[in-house]
């Protein structure tokens, strides 16, 4: 599926590592939270990128005190209706301060690339067949803002003090 | 009232383009219903039985003439010539097309309105107090900070996908006319020991299918920091609400489960780590925002008014209607106008595209150019000098808007019901028509007195059944619509849910019920005593035993 | 057991059943029930296929039965849809708008 970063398709660095398949040789890996918590001093050694990969249910308190280990934290949306990795991308960013690739996989759709670009993800794992024309298409509907979040955009309050 | 600046107009106008193109993915086929069904209810567009239906948000209950013209526009042109207000200070559609709906928000939005989040689960319209900003008992206007709150939650990145909807309400008196806790988050604007402006908050309040009270988690929450107050109680929630039963969704069930004072201290926690970040409120924020809300030009008046008196003497309907109908106002000569929408046997909040142009009119000349709606489905005009209740008066006459109802037995709360709502599983409306009709007599209601009536097609209580005096809710029962009789509930600040009496009754019986529930309480009710009092002095067997028969 | 598949058109809400010739007819009197099980998937399956092409919305079979020499469905929910609201009888299908 296509990945999508900074407007642009990129290609995929890391090799998806299911439960507790063997790990390759080398090269940057996306593991499981239970992978991550079983192996951790294994794959520090490798020495390669690590992600985890974290389901709805795993809340990012998990892994907070790992962050400057990982590169990458991919969020799973199980359908687009659960909206709880919204809140586990800002805190992420805001509290946590990952500045690392915030992925989101699983059911992730056009509609709802700005309301994740806004709360801190970077990278969209997306089936389209015009993913970079849907990325534009996304972010220019919307140019007010009201809500103060981790991304920089100026909030309509914040325009109005200037 | 609120006014739109250069930021909010260009935000519901370029929503109103998105959902454009929004519409137009639909009919290309390139979003399935399932994916676009979410996307247009957060834009206030449901499908029903007969037809799409639109519902407008009537921000914390408050509209303009300017606004009312427009709504009475979008009937007229895109729908059957009328408009439904709802049980939370709106006006719904019940005839839209969804080929016109682009066209209808960019109508929306010329006037400052729009249906962004009137569905869907997420935040929705924030609901008022329809006196706020004049009522005699009144501590602060919550207006201030509905209006903050609106901007707060209006398409919220992090919360536009919550387990469920989500509804908050503000009021700042000690009468509680919002129903603050029967809110996912209820807030009572009152002052401190030493002064100072604060919000009492509750969480958890609800009625639907599991109807619970709201639980009180914190007694002063000090104004500035309400945004992120009630981001940390959401961010909570969207990650602990539960997501594996729709009916178990709502915060009252993640509050019912875990324990208001659990949850209140995980919110306790997740604020303290907010609270001195960029939601937290400058006075100069809430001082400009204050500004739109400043008293009109109200004029030196006389307390009493010679004419207001000599008229009521002189004409008997007027002086019902003004007994009935008005409101002590905190200016000296002016008052609160209640006007119903619930006249004898028809529809309880359904308003005519006339009748919204010749009130639109009405609050120009007499009310500048403003107007509420309430929950209870009905128009408020909040500023009317007394010299001029007898005009306004003749006038509503003439719309078919002057029912001396107010918090009377005619003036019910009811929800669309099977006439119209795809949820339903009775009708509901055709049972208000004839409840009203049986008490149609002014005189008669008028020595019942306070009473509150609500009433719902199913048990998803959209007519809150559950904090009527008398609840009424219709089920399907073998493809018969039954019909529940509960005592006891409240919406007030005594708020507290009825009580289910016995067995269903069938469309007339349960119009006959009513009425032996009402003799009772004639025959026994103590002096003065209102019925909500004389139901908790005797509790249901007196109602039971006549309804029912008495326990052998 | 009488059944037809009843729908809401996409582009403005109406409510239609699929008649003849898989036609979309706004009136239930236009619409041929089928009293076989097989046909009856074959027309669901028809309906959905039409949800797919953005025609029609939330495709559903219902029982119909005859009264008084026309077709009316048995559930009250399905009756209020092929006839308009009880309490407004000049909207909808019984006011021919």
């Amino acid at each position: 599926m296509p990945l999508l970063k900074n407007e642009a398709i990129i290609k995929e660095l890391y090799t998806r590592v299911e439960g507790e398949d063997t790990l390759p040789d080398r090269g940057a890996v996306l593991v499981d939270l239970a992978r991550w918590q079983a192996d951790r001093s294994a794959l520090i050694a490798r020495g390669s990128e690590i992600g985890v990969r974290l389901t709805s249910a795993e809340a990012p308190e998990a892994i907070a005190d790992d962050l400057s280990q990982l590169s990458l934290v991919a969020l799973e949306f199980p359908a687009f209706t659960d909206g709880r990795a919204y809140s586990y991308a800002r805190l992420l960013r805001e509290r946590y301060g990952f500045q690392g690739e915030v992925r989101a996989v699983g059911d992730v759709l056009l509609e709802q690339l700005h309301f994740m670009h806004r709360s801190g993800f970077d990278c969209f794992e997306f089936s389209s067949d015009q993913p970079e024309e849907d990325w534009i298409i996304a972010q220019a509907d919307m140019k007010v803002w009201y809500q103060p979040t981790g991304d920089k955009r100026p909030t309509a309050t914040q325009l109005r003090r200037r | 009232m609120y006014e739109y600046d250069e930021f909010d107009a260009d935000f519901v106008n370029q929503r109103a383009l998105q959902f454009g193109r929004q519409v137009e993915s639909r009919l290309s086929g390139k979003l399935s219903e399932d994916q676009f069904r979410p996307i247009r209810l957060m834009n206030g567009l449901y499908l029903q039985l007969h037809a799409y239906m639109l519902r407008v948000n009537v921000p914390y209950g408050c509209l303009n003439s300017a606004q009312m013209r427009k709504l009475a526009h979008i009937a007229r042109v895109y729908d059957k010539d009328y408009g439904h207000l709802t049980t939370r200070q709106n006006m719904q559609f019940n005839w839209i097309k969804l080929s016109d709906m682009p066209e209808i928000l960019l109508e929306l939005a010329s006037v400052e309105m729009h249906g962004i989040q009137s569905s869907g689960n997420c935040i929705r319209n924030i609901t008022a107090d329809e006196y706020a900003g004049v009522a005699a008992e009144e501590i602060e206007d919550p207006r201030v900070y509905c209006e903050l709150l609106r901007q707060w939650s209006s398409l919220h990145p992090e919360f536009s996908f919550l387990p469920r909807k989500f509804k908050i309400a503000v009021t700042g008196s000690e009468k509680d006319r919002a129903v603050v806790k029967a809110h996912d988050i209820g807030l009572r604007l009152h002052r401190n020991e030493n002064g100072e402006e604060g919000f009492e908050v509750f969480v958890g309040g609800g009625l639907g299918r599991t109807p619970f009270i709201g639980k009180s988690i914190r007694a002063f929450l000090p104004t500035e920091h309400v945004l992120s107050y009630c981001e940390a109680i959401l961010r909570v929630y969207n990650q602990l609400g539960r997501r594996d039963n729709k009916y178990k969704a709502r915060i009252k069930i993640l509050v019912h489960e875990m324990g208001s004072e659990a949850f209140s201290e995980l919110v306790e926690k997740e604020w303290a780590e907010i609270k001195q970040g960029a939601l937290a409120l400058p006075q100069a924020e809430i001082e400009r925002v204050r500004e739109f809300f400043a008293p009109p030009a109200y004029e030196a008046l006389p307390e009493e008014d010679p004419d207001f008196e000599a008229q009521r003497k002189a004409e008997p309907g007027f002086a019902l209607w003004a007994r009935q109908q008005l409101a002590a106002h905190k200016r000296a000569g002016y008052a609160i106008v209640n006007v119903s929408c619930s006249p004898v046997g028809k529809p309880p909040g359904d308003i005519s595209s006339a009748q919204m142009e010749g009130f639109a009119d009405l609050a120009d000349t007499y009310n500048f150019g403003e107007m509420r709606v309430t929950h209870n489905q009905n128009l408020v005009l909040t500023d009317v000098r007394k010299r001029d209740l007898f005009d306004l008066w003749k006038k509503l006459v003439a719309l078919g808007l002057a029912t001396a109802n107010h918090g009377l037995i005619g003036d019910t709360i009811c929800c669309p019901g099977l006439d119209y709502c795809a949820l339903a599983t009775a009708r509901s409306i055709p049972l208000a028509e004839k409840i009203s009709e049986r008490f149609a007599d002014p005189e008669r209601q008028a020595e019942i007195g306070e009473i509150y009536l609500n009433m719902s097609g199913c048990i998803n209580a959209c007519g809150h059944h559950h904090v009527g005096n008398i609840g009424i809710v219709g089920v399907d029962k073998k493809n018969t619509e039954l019909y529940q009789l509960m005592l006891g509930g409240s919406a007030e600040e005594d708020a507290s849910l009825g009580k289910i009496l016995g067995p269903g009754f069938d469309e007339d019986g349960i119009v006959d019920a009513v009425e032996t529930v009402i003799n009772i309480y004639i025959d026994m009710r103590e002096p003065n005593e209102k019925f909500i009092e004389t139901y908790r002095r005797l509790g249901p067997e007196p109602f039971k035993d006549r309804l029912y028969g008495a326990p052998a | 057991m009488q059944q037809v598949v009843i729908a809401n058109r996409l582009t403005d809400g109406v409510v239609v059943f699929l008649g003849r010739n898989r036609c979309w007819v706004e009136s239930l009197d236009d619409c041929p029930p089928t009293e076989q099980t097989d046909e009856a998937s074959a027309l669901l399956a028809l309906g959905v296929k039409a949800e797919e092409e953005q025609e029609i919305v939330g495709p559903d079979l219902i029982e119909v039965a005859s009264h008084q020499g026309t077709l009316v469905p048995v559930k009250m929910r399905e009756a209020m849809r092929a006839r308009g609201p009880s309490t407004r009888t000049d909207l909808g299908k019984q006011a021919g708008n």
